[in-house]
């Protein structure tokens, strides 16, 4: 099981959901999981519906079964100074700094900087030990930048060690990428079963095996559940049994199957609905066929049918824990 | 104008009189926008005074796709166009012949309309468009010092933020050029929603700021510029710097900040005049968002932010949102019904109230009664019902209800824009089942977006 355990994905396919439930999961029976943020977003916060994260490690849900996740916003100006206090004893030195405008140039503009901060704070909470010995964390989840930064934003530790090719910086960079690199970390990609979400999931896999980081499982997300058979699909609008569903419906108690009649007057909005179903059906078949040639273990979460809230996060947790990613 | 014309129509809430079904409404037909707060994109892009549009929104809500539609439905009406898009789907871009990157405006063919409206395209390349300025702007020698820069290298690959400068430097330049009447430009997904309005200050107080001097200052050292400057608390200073970040590094720094200084004032002034640019009345932001509640929730921060910027907002361009053609058949009671069909079709203790149960849908639809509309169901023992039918039937039923709930779910997130936002008018586009990746599915959403 890999300690850090990044979630990337498109925008708009629920990373920072998925994310949140493997923490939820990772933390169950007893364990400690840190659900790190690093877009300053706040997503975290409105999901498990608490006010917006400080810069500071706090609980934010307790686990089935007892375990506890905690939560950190990572913000890059305070990494910074932290950072600079931690390893140089640059307090005064980091309010100088600040003065200057560097710490603002350092987080903002300063190529690669900032996602150096980020990774490396994340790094840290993965590293960080306790007096006795143990991991302060026994799993970190970052809820990471979309797909198509995910590799740079990963691998930025490795372009700094080539640039500042000497100094702490170097040093530095190359502990995270060294963390990055291993085992110990995966990187899962959040999709939907939608031609652009799987193209950028391909991409992203692309790259992130070129630059040698460890790609973890391939999550589909807000799955629909299927409510059609495919003879039921195949029957196309015109094939369709107008009158004998119409007489169905009536059956059901929707008013009169006759021409006009409440139940008759159903039959062709509901079977224009079963066509667009049938059309989407189709497009998600062909992805998940090509999902599956991508050869990483591929998992499915159900779109909720209430809208995504705290007890949907349970939900997710508990069905990611069942299909054993957990 | 009652403020809920459409409330005493709506059925699902007639149908649930334990009220806990949605409160705000759950029939999407029953309840369309109020003509005020309807956005009129077509009037937008046929006013000659609209120059530029700026599609901005958070990830995955489909702003490339907007940014196409509007371009070629201008172009279609008549406007010569150009459509600056970031990073499109790569079948969209082939479909539109800007799936090489060339930094440059392509010709779209396959444009319809009876006018001689054009539409050209590209698609952003981020260090080119560096490139391209720093040879615009430094004489050759110190060009060539600046693009073999390892500092400058990674900087204008696309580190966080270069992407933001580079599509604003971009827009100023096809708006400088003065070649087309409408530019319509697609943001960055950017981390914070509006990094690309940030980036000209940024660069400015950058600029400003002390920082800079204290970078060049050591490089100039041997000059005697840099003496100036260097002061005690600098020095320590700079050296503090070189043990963080390494001599090497420090150098390149400097030197690459040496090497732009001549050219910073340049980019200050254009990121300026873009800045002003898009506040001008010429411009129109328009924010895209899905019904749903992160895309919306990001929306209402760019409106926000926009006011705050006073920048022009044309309105919001609400994509992927469903419909139904049986908006008068609630979801329980489409669920009530297939749960009837599976147990055997026993209706008849319901009977009694079949007739009350109806009466909404009669006043929802305004149809004059008719002896249908009162007739009793047929009963299900009369019917040698298929059981095959009748599966599909309950397939049908479970598919209407999943959609009334979907329904109901963008609408309560539409509503909780609205009431926050009244002031900004909306267009709404009707979900594709699937993916557009062609000029037609363009022309489609085109439409969809006109109404």
């Amino acid at each position: 099981m890999s300690r850090l355990q990044v979630v990337s994905g498109k925008g708009g396919t629920g990373k920072t959901t998925v994310a949140a439930a493997l923490a939820l999961a990772l933390a169950t029976e007893g364990k400690r999981t840190l659900l790190v943020e690093v877009e300053g977003r706040q997503g975290i916060a409105q999901l498990f519906e608490t006010e917006a994260l400080p810069y500071e490690e706090r609980k934010i849900a307790v686990a089935p079964g007892g375990g506890e996740v905690y939560a950190l916003a990572i913000d890059p100006e305070l990494a910074l100074l932290e950072y600079l206090q931690m390893f140089y004893k640059l307090g005064g030195a980091g309010r100088a700094l600040k003065k200057l405008g560097a710490i603002d140039f350092a987080t903002t503009i300063a190529p690669g900087l900032r996602d150096v901060l980020l990774t490396g704070k994340a790094c840290e909470a993965v590293r960080r030990k306790d007096r006795s010995g143990r991991f302060a964390y026994d799993c970190v989840v970052m809820d990471a930048p979309p797909t198509g930064r995910i590799t740079r934003f990963l691998n930025v530790n490795d372009e700094v060690a080539g640039l500042a090719k000497i100094g702490p910086i170097h040093n530095q960079a190359q502990a995270v990428m060294r963390v990055l690199k291993s085992p110990e970390t995966a990187v899962h990609l959040v999709t939907l079963l939608e031609e652009m979400p799987v193209q950028e999931t391909a991409d992203g896999i692309a790259e992130l095996r070129a630059a040698r980081l460890p790609v973890g499982r391939v999550i589909v997300n807000m799955v629909r559940s299927a409510l059609l058979d495919e003879a039921e699909l195949e029957l196309g609008l015109e094939r369709a049994p107008r009158t004998a569903i119409a007489k169905s419906l009536s059956a059901a108690g929707l008013g009169g199957a006759r021409r006009g009649g409440n139940a008759e007057r159903l039959v062709d909005p509901l079977l224009e609905q079963a066509a667009e179903y049938a059309e989407r059906y189709a497009l998600e078949r062909d992805q998940r066929a090509v999902l599956a040639d991508f050869g990483q273990p591929l998992h499915e979460l159900p779109l909720l049918a209430g809208g995504m809230d705290l007890a949907g996060l349970y939900e997710l947790a508990t069905a990611l824990r069942k299909q054993g990613i957990a | 104008m009652t403020p809920e014309p459409a409330r005493t129509s709506d059925s699902a809430r007639a149908s649930d009189p334990a009220g806990t079904s949605d409160p705000a409404g759950t029939s999407y037909s029953g309840r369309p926008l109020d003509a005020t707060r309807a956005l009129d994109v077509d009037a937008l892009i046929d006013d000659p005074k609209t120059r530029i549009v700026v599609c901005c929104g958070s990830g995955g809500v489909g702003k490339t796709t907007t940014a196409a539609a509007i371009g070629l439905r201008a172009a279609e009406r008549g406007r010569k166009v150009v459509v600056l898009t970031i990073d499109p789907a790569r079948r969209l871009a082939q479909s539109m012949g800007i799936d090489q990157l060339d930094n440059v405006p392509r010709r779209v063919k396959g444009v319809e309309g009876d006018g001689d409206g054009e539409l050209h395209a590209m698609m952003l390349d981020m260090k080119r468009t560096f490139d391209e300025i720093v040879e615009a702007h430094a004489d050759k020698e110190r060009a060539a010092a600046i693009l073999g820069n390892p500092f400058y290298q990674s900087l204008s690959a696309g580190f966080a933020g270069t992407q933001e400068y580079m599509a604003m430097e971009k827009l100023g330049q096809l708006r400088s050029r003065d070649e087309w009447d409408l530019i319509v430009v697609d943001t960055p997904p950017s981390r914070s929603a509006l990094d690309f309005l940030d980036a000209p200050k940024r660069l400015g107080s950058f600029l400003d700021g002390k920082l800079i001097r204290l970078l060049m200052a050591p490089a100039k050292v041997g000059g005697r510029a840099g003496l100036k400057f260097l002061n005690v608390g600098m020095s320590m200073m700079t050296g503090a710097l070189g043990k963080l970040l390494g001599g090497p590094l420090l150098q390149d720094v400097q030197t690459f900040v040496a090497a732009m200084d001549t050219m910073f004032g340049g980019f200050r002034t254009r990121a300026d005049a873009t800045y002003r640019l898009l506040q001008a009345p010429g411009t129109a932001f328009l924010v895209v968002a899905s019904p749903e509640r992160d895309a919306l929730r990001e929306a209402a921060y760019f409106v926000e932010r926009l006011a705050a910027d006073d920048m022009p907002l044309a309105g919001l361009v609400l994509n992927r949102v469903h419909g139904s053609g049986a908006a008068q058949l609630s979801a329980e009671r489409a669920l009530a019904a297939a749960e009837n069909l599976e147990e055997g079709g026993i209706v008849d203790q319901e009977d009694g109230k079949v007739g009350d149960r109806n009466s909404p849908d009669t006043q929802a639809t305004s149809t004059p009664a008719t002896p249908e509309n009162s007739e009793h169901p047929e009963p299900a023992a009369d019917t040698s019902a298929d059981p095959s039918v009748e599966q599909l039937t309950v397939g049908l039923l479970r598919l209407h209800a999943e959609r009334m709930q979907l329904l109901a779910r963008e609408q309560r997130t539409r509503d909780r824009f609205t009431a926050r936002h009244p002031e900004v008018a909306v267009a709404e586009v009707a979900a594709l089942p699937g993916d557009v990746h062609d000029l037609a599915g363009l022309r489609a959403i085109g439409d969809r977006l006109a109404g």
